[in-house]
């Protein structure tokens, strides 16, 4: 079980903000389904078996350096909430740590 | 009008290339069908007026198609099903799009989904639930409910989804339709909003096998945007093979018994008889690490998730929560009101099995599982062309049924996400109906079989003779 504490840790990490019912339901729901997932554990020790990141048998995808022309600033800007001066308006971060 | 609506996308473009069939009339016919969407299975409809110029030529012949809606297509709202998206019109259009209206379909629709891809049903979106063609108390499956409904119900002629743990072939199956998921890689992901990266691979939804041939064959390729992209090693070619003489057939214990509704699996014998008919050698195999690969994707995909959607921030696009003064709130109200409950879980979940202290167990472990799931399909590529499983373990439920438990709905995906972690390619062709409602077959093979996996399910779908078309049957 998942507790209150947890499921508050991992929402701050996540940067979400839970009501409280919110955060009773996901302590319920998680915890339901990661036991299900923790029947990975039966299969004992994997000590050597190599984890799979990527399926594909690429091993890097290099390119030539070369400027190219990118997205224009007014195009990349055109989505935002709150576009200002060229750049991205967002409330202050609060005063600097003392 | 409506005898070309009934065609296939492959037949329409025939009968243009011919001048037997104006593209424009066609166009037109489907526009009016999608506007008319009955079971809320598009989410952005092209306006009326002028079709778009379309090359008669070219060899999608001017057949539109219908995009699911997390694919950015430039000026065209893209949302992936989301709220934290509201109002989001893409500057480009995704790679596989671009490819498909080059190669003269134009964009009919934006089709509904789960938010971010996050559901085997459609009933978490914003845009509301997409119904099942079939019996519209019923889901459509998911996540890519709205290309298969808008297929099934026959107002697109054929339409794009993704496929991260069985997104495509699910709902293809729920709708009666034929979905395939190709090889991991096989089609660039540039511009599709990522859920899962390792995972998330685009693929056709189609009345049948030749027209998901031609279809996959005008998306895969190579783009030097997506570093993962490898296209595939031949050129897609359109099925024709009438028998199944000489090809080995392996059924996994493991995915074929236990969970899976009786009335699938009477489906599923019939598809076998049909296929040992045709001259397959139908076997039984073992696929000894399957049961535990949901665990390993219900850690994986929700870890990749947590990572792809910490950039939705309020920062640069779509939704940001209003009348917040402090930088850190703005961030976690808008994650707060802009995201569902399913994605949020999901969010919690990856980063859970991410966490400091978790990770070995969780994460690490999942990663191990995948490997030994990759070498459970080696071992069986030895002895076999393909496995044979039911799509999905039953027909279509009622709207409502899961959606209180997580866990009932992830059991959805028990046949599909351990072709989907090794990265293999899967079809589901429909196989028959239980209770009318239809049943799925999946077929998949080794990486890159693509045209021996759509030729074969070419030769049992002529077997089998489903009608994709439920409004014929009313």
């Amino acid at each position: 079980m998942l507790s209150r504490d947890q499921v508050l840790h991992v929402a701050r990490l996540a940067r979400l903000e839970l009501s409280e019912a919110e955060v009773q339901r996901m302590s319920e729901e998680l915890s339901k389904v990661l036991d299900h997932i923790e029947k990975i554990g039966e299969l004992g020790d994997l000590a050597g078996v190599e984890p799979t990141s990527h399926v594909t048998a690429v091993e890097n995808a290099l390119r030539a350096d070369e400027p190219r022309p990118s997205l224009p600033a007014e195009v990349a800007l055109r989505g935002a909430p709150e576009p200002d001066m060229g750049g991205f308006r967002v409330p202050s971060p609060g005063p600097p740590p003392a | 009008m409506s005898d070309a609506l009934s065609l296939t996308a492959a037949e329409a473009a025939a009968r243009i290339r011919a001048g037997e069939l104006d593209a424009g009339e066609l166009w037109h016919g489907y526009r009016e069908r999608a506007a008319a969407d009955e079971y809320n299975a598009f989410t952005w409809v092209a306006e009326a007026g002028e079709p778009p110029a379309v090359d008669s030529q070219a060899p999608l012949a001017g057949v539109p198609v219908a995009v699911k809606d997390l694919f950015c297509t430039a000026g065209v709202p893209s949302q992936a099903g989301s709220k934290i998206l509201e109002g989001y019109r893409p500057p480009y259009t995704a790679t596989s799009v671009a490819h498909l209206t080059g190669a003269g379909a134009p964009l009919l629709a934006k089709t509904n989904q789960d938010e971010f891809a996050m559901g085997s049903s459609t009933e978490n979106s914003a845009y509301g639930p997409t119904l099942n063609p079939w019996d519209r108390t019923r889901v459509p499956g998911g996540s890519s409910g709205g290309s298969a409904a808008a297929v099934a119900a026959g107002s697109a002629p054929w339409a794009i989804g993704t496929d991260t743990g069985g997104s495509i072939r699910q709902p293809a199956a729920l709708c009666g339709i034929v979905g395939m998921k190709p090889t991991y890689g096989a089609i660039s992901r540039y511009g599709m909003i990522a859920f899962a990266s390792s995972l998330d691979q685009a693929g056709p939804f189609t009345r049948d096998v030749t027209d998901a041939a031609l279809l996959l064959g005008a998306m895969a390729g190579r783009d030097p945007c997506d570093s993962t992209s490898v296209g595939l090693p031949a050129p897609v070619e359109l099925p024709s093979r009438t028998d199944l003489s000489g090809i080995r057939l392996g059924v996994p214990e493991e995915l074929t018994g236990e969970g899976i509704e009786p009335g699938v699996l009477v489906s599923f014998e019939e598809t076998l008889d049909r296929a040992r008919e045709l001259g397959a050698a139908v076997e039984p195999c073992r696929l000894p690490h399957a049961p535990h690969a949901l665990s390993a994707y219900y850690l994986i995909a929700p870890a990749e998730a947590s990572s792809n959607l910490a950039r939705y921030d309020g920062v640069r696009y779509g939704f940001r929560a209003g009348g917040v003064r402090d930088l850190l709130r703005m961030y976690t109200e808008t994650r707060d009101q802009g995201f569902g409950a399913e994605v949020k879980r999901r969010i919690m979940l990856g980063t859970y099995a991410l966490s400091s202290g978790y990770y070995d167990a969780y994460y690490g472990r999942a990663q191990q599982v995948r490997t030994l799931i990759g070498r459970d399909f080696h071992a069986v590529w030895e002895r076999f062309d393909f496995v044979a499983t039911p799509t999905a373990p039953t027909v279509a439920f009622e709207l409502g049924a899961k959606t209180a438990d997580p866990l009932a709905m992830y059991l959805n995906d028990f046949c599909t996400v351990p072709m989907s972690l090794a990265g293999i390619p899967g079809i589901s062709i429909p196989s028959g109906l239980s209770d009318g409602l239809p049943v799925g077959f999946q077929l998949a093979g080794p990486a890159f079989s693509e045209n021996a996996l759509l030729d074969a399910s070419h030769a049992l779908e002529r077997a089998i003779g489903f009608d994709a078309a439920p409004w014929r049957r009313a």
